[in-house]
């Protein structure tokens, strides 16, 4: 009795465990099929797609399908993010890991954890409301939708996330390793950048592939504070589109739910899949490599 | 049951310094401690201590584990500091300049006082470039002046035959006791006047710890050493003074040979001869 | 071969002094950069209040219990969420339903029931993998995912406006008379002809009172005594027929509804609630486990008498957490929802819901100034929400964190 009982629950838990591999091979079909009703259609050629940079779906007689310039953009946006989030985000990390007080440490972690917490939406408003007009009054270039506010809001989004995986990664450098190196004679700082530091950089790495995963995929900030013009350019002044400003756009609109708009959807969803799914496994691949070093 | 004779059991002839050497009258001060306590937070972890450490002599700290003689040793070179709630207050003197004051420049102190720790500590680097470390910390050099500080440190901890071929290879590929050479090595790079080491032996094999030893007696002709043993023999052996240590206090400090031999308080006796601790 | 000499630089103090780095200055490089990290910190800090601050003077002005309780409005100055917070009760409450038994059992057949063999090691080790890229997706991918396969459900069961089942919906036909009173004659199926006025049929009002029908003759006058008038009409009078939704309506496709959206940021925490979960029964020393399996408890037996326990207080900080994500997340939504105009809570499992992430969305996207400071207002609710959240989760925290070895 007890037997059966025992492996009645055993069969829920495992598929409560399978869903989560349904889940993931429910993404590859979907993705995967409408991609392939995407290229199809007539309008459109893998070559058109992964060969031009002009975007354009939606408007005029002639739609134009090149995925390089929503790439472009997510890269731009993503780019100002690690700009920002990268230095910021190092050097909290050293200082919480190795210089802080325990009382500014007890003051800052928590500060960091209500960044971390605040909805995409909210900063989203932050950078439409309040960093773009603070850029309006450095520079007439600048756009009511420009890709800087949005690049900016972005990396203090992921922020948060550079900062505690990379002082993870700083605080299982041994002891021992500090020790030493100021036994030698070395101030706080050649031990930070010199010993800790170096012996951290796989897992800091990991740290700032699995913020940039996370800066590619983001979503709200983009479709508030960047636009919605598809474009190949490095002018962060300029309006632009991201893949998922894209997917929103879409999404917003009444597109009928089929024809070649509609599938360009799922396409631009497919490509933003493999490309964060890229950065997440090369991520947590250096993860693992680095946790091995120590533990 | 009486025991065997101590002497034969714990003085066993190695190639240690010469009697008179050791008891010459006139050897100079090299580390002085006065009325020197210090606490971690509330609890007064030495009391009142005195010493005074000779110049190119090998001292050891004997005692049970927490009697207090890893914290005198890291106080030396004032590795406590790292330690939050750590404090001490007496006199700390290292040739007869103060070691203890708030003006001491810390990271200085600790070039002049190298420190070996019971655990090897490599820096995740290459051998050349874990020598090197100290010496870029502190010194301008070219890069001939490097190589030459580098091979001679190497040479004086007796690696240098071993690892010459493979300088640039991560230092985490050598055994525990090549380590803890190449530790010695970096110490020594960096041209101080104290070594101190705490059990540098305790995580090593019988061999390497032989050579260990036959190196504290070679470099003992140019540093002062003071090291921190659990292992008798390996105090009577090495070193030239002994400092047995009890609950924080300094019980019995004199040349090895009458501590080990004429102890003159009972507890020294009863833990030398393994009745206690 | 022989040793070399003490290389000059050591041996000569001279030199030694000409050589050595300043002591000041590698002291100032330290301080320099505690300065720096200070500044960052401090940087970091006051973003952090100015966004507070800003968002609470934009939005301070126009937050009022009218807010809280109204519809959104085109008019800014009538303008509220409700329906929004409505939208985001229910959709807490059914992506946590459905989402932490799925998310901690299994957790716990990852954590608890390690397999042995070599084979399904691998299986076990392609599921943790699994779950870990899954939580690197974005957001928005898995509401493209929702939007196929819960609202559309791939247009095999028809399309939201005729979907091929549908249970707790029930017709009315409904009529207006001439005096401007609602009259509604229940209809048994879709299929049902259109209700002809019949002198002494039972008809309805709104409040679902029942009346006998007065049948006004074509020519008669229209009566004046307004209970009569309630229940009259004449015999040309054509009802429109409505759909009646109840509260357990179901349909498949679930289409663009509220179950869609709970389904939706279910995949969205799923891998959240898995891996604190897990975290939390990592926590739990495994002499606890030992000690039971060494009583003769079964493994089930000591998950649920012993390690569940023991790990429900991480279990619940994470499951906060993960709440506070749901409660935030836009995209997904947006995905599902779109924005559309919705100015009640939602009815039942199928109906079109806004949130408040959505309605945020909605109002910082509009140009006009009035609005950007209700988004404000709403960012004020959504925060706090979130901070009651936080403050549960350190209550329970602080509660439960007595050491278990």
């Amino acid at each position: 009795m007890r037997r059966w009982q025992e492996r009645g629950i055993m069969g829920v838990l495992n598929g409560a465990t399978l869903f989560s591999v349904f889940i993931t091979l429910a993404i590859l079909w979907v993705l995967g099929a409408e991609t392939t009703n995407f290229f199809a259609q007539d309008e459109v050629t893998v070559g058109e797609f992964f060969g031009t940079t002009q975007w354009n779906p939606l408007l005029g007689s002639e739609k134009h399908f090149g995925i390089w310039s929503l790439v472009c953009g997510t890269f731009l946006v993503a780019g100002v993010a690690l700009l920002v989030a990268v230095p910021l985000g190092l050097i909290t990390a050293i200082y919480l890991s190795e210089y802080a007080h325990p009382k500014v440490r007890s003051i800052l972690k928590p500060a960091l954890e209500v960044l971390a917490g605040i909805p995409t939406v909210v900063y989203g408003f932050f950078a439409l409301t309040l960093l773009t007009p603070a850029l309006k009054v450095f520079s007439e270039g600048f756009g009511s939708f420009n890709a800087l506010a949005a690049g900016i809001a972005v990396g203090i989004l992921i922020l948060p996330i550079i900062t505690s995986l990379s002082e993870d990664a700083l605080r299982v450098v041994p002891q021992s390793l500090r020790d030493g190196s100021s036994g030698l004679g070395a101030t706080r700082f050649d031990t930070s950048f010199k010993v800790v530091f170096p012996a951290a950089l796989s897992g800091i790495t990991s740290a700032v592939i699995l913020a940039a995963a996370r800066a590619i995929g983001e979503t709200m900030i983009v479709a508030l504070a960047a636009g919605s013009t598809p474009k190949v350019t490095a002018d962060v002044r300029d309006e632009i589109q991201t893949m998922t400003g894209f997917m929103v756009q879409m999404a917003l609109g009444d597109v009928s739910n089929y024809g070649v708009e509609y599938y360009s959807m799922y396409a631009v969803a497919a490509m933003l899949f493999v490309l964060t799914l890229c950065f997440t496994l090369l991520g947590t691949w250096i993860r693992k490599r680095y946790r091995e070093e120590y533990e | 049951m009486k025991p065997p004779p101590r002497e034969a059991q714990i003085l066993a002839p190695v190639s240690r310094p010469s009697a008179e050497e050791s008891q010459d009258s006139a050897l100079e001060t090299a580390i002085q401690l006065k009325d020197f306590d210090a606490w971690y937070g509330d609890f007064q972890a030495l009391h009142s201590i005195n010493l005074a450490m000779p110049k190119k002599r090998i001292t050891s700290f004997i005692g049970p584990s927490g009697c207090g003689k890893s914290t005198l040793l890291r106080w030396i070179n004032r590795m406590n500091d790292t330690i939050a709630g750590a404090r001490a207050t007496g006199t700390l003197e290292i040739h007869g300049k103060d070691a203890l004051g708030p003006k001491v420049d810390v990271v200085g102190l600790r070039q002049q006082v190298g420190i070996v720790f019971q655990k090897p500590n490599p820096f995740p680097k290459s051998i050349f470039d874990n020598v090197a470390y100290g010496v870029r910390l502190h010194l301008k050099t070219s890069k001939a002046e490097l190589q030459e500080i580098v091979e001679w440190s190497l040479q004086k901890a007796g690696l240098w035959e071993e690892v010459k071929d493979r300088l640039n290879k991560s230092a985490l590929g050598l055994s525990g006791g090549q380590q803890q050479r190449l530790c010695i090595a970096r110490a020594i790079a960096v041209g101080p006047e104290v070594l101190l080491m705490d059990e540098p032996c305790s995580a090593l094999d019988p061999r390497s710890t032989a050579a260990i030893e036959d190196l504290m007696l070679e470099l003992r002709k140019s540093y002062t050493i003071a090291i921190v043993t659990h292992n008798m023999q390996q105090a009577a052996r090495v070193s030239d003074f002994t400092a047995y240590m009890y609950l924080g206090t300094l019980v019995e400090f004199g040349a090895t040979e009458d501590v080990f031999k004429r102890p003159r308080h009972t507890e020294t006796e009863d833990y030398i001869t393994g009745r206690f601790g | 071969m022989s040793p070399r000499e003490k290389p000059a630089l050591l041996s000569d103090k001279k030199l030694l002094q000409e050589r050595r780095r300043p002591m000041s200055q590698r002291h100032r490089k330290d301080m320099i950069f505690r300065g720096i990290c200070r500044g960052v910190s401090g940087m970091s800090a006051s973003l952090l209040v100015i966004l507070l601050v800003t968002i609470l003077t934009e939005g301070i002005g126009t937050l009022s219990t009218q807010f809280l309780s109204s519809s959104p409005d085109p008019d800014p100055l009538i303008a509220g969420m409700f329906p929004a917070i409505m939208g985001s009760v229910w959709l807490l409450v059914l992506t946590m339903a459905i989402a932490l038994p799925l998310g901690i059992s299994a957790a716990i057949v990852l954590e608890e029931y390690r397999p042995k063999g070599s084979g399904l090691r691998k299986i076990h080790g392609f599921v943790q993998l699994n779950i870990t890229n899954l939580s690197g997706v974005p957001s928005v991918v898995f509401g493209i995912l929702g939007l196929t396969v819960f609202a559309s459900m791939f247009g095999l069961f028809g399309n939201e406006g005729n979907p091929s089942a549908e249970v707790g919906v029930s017709f009315v036909d409904q009529f207006y008379n001439e005096g401007d009173f609602v009259l509604e004659v229940p209809v048994s199926a879709a299929s049902q002809p259109e209700a002809v006025p019949i002198a002494g049929m039972r008809v309805f009002d709104p409040a679902g009172k029942a009346y006998e029908l007065n049948l006004v003759g074509d020519d008669a006058e229209w009566p004046e005594d307004s209970a009569l008038a309630k229940r009259s009409l004449r015999s040309w009078d054509v009802p429109g027929r409505i759909k009646d939704r109840r509260w357990w309506y179901f349909r498949l496709p679930f289409g663009r509804g509220i179950l869609a959206g709970a389904l939706t940021l279910m995949l969205v925490i799923l891998p959240i609630i898995i891996i604190s979960t897990q975290e939390a029964l990592r926590a739990v020393p495994s002499s606890l486990r030992d000690a039971s399996l060494g009583l003769g408890a079964t493994q089930w037996q000591t998950v649920r008498r012993i390690t569940l326990p023991a790990a429900l207080p991480g279990i619940l900080t994470g499951a906060i957490i993960a709440m506070s994500r749901a409660i935030g997340e836009a995209a997904p939504l947006l995905m599902i929802a779109g924005i559309v105009f919705i100015t009640r809570a939602p009815g039942n499992l199928m109906d079109d819901f806004t949130a408040m992430p959505l309605q945020i969305y909605n109002w910082a996207g509009r140009p006009q100034k009035e609005f950007h400071d209700l988004a404000a207002s709403g960012i004020i609710v959504l925060l706090t929400a979130l901070l009651l959240f936080n403050a549960v989760a350190v209550f329970l925290r602080q509660k439960y964190s007595k050491p278990l070895s």
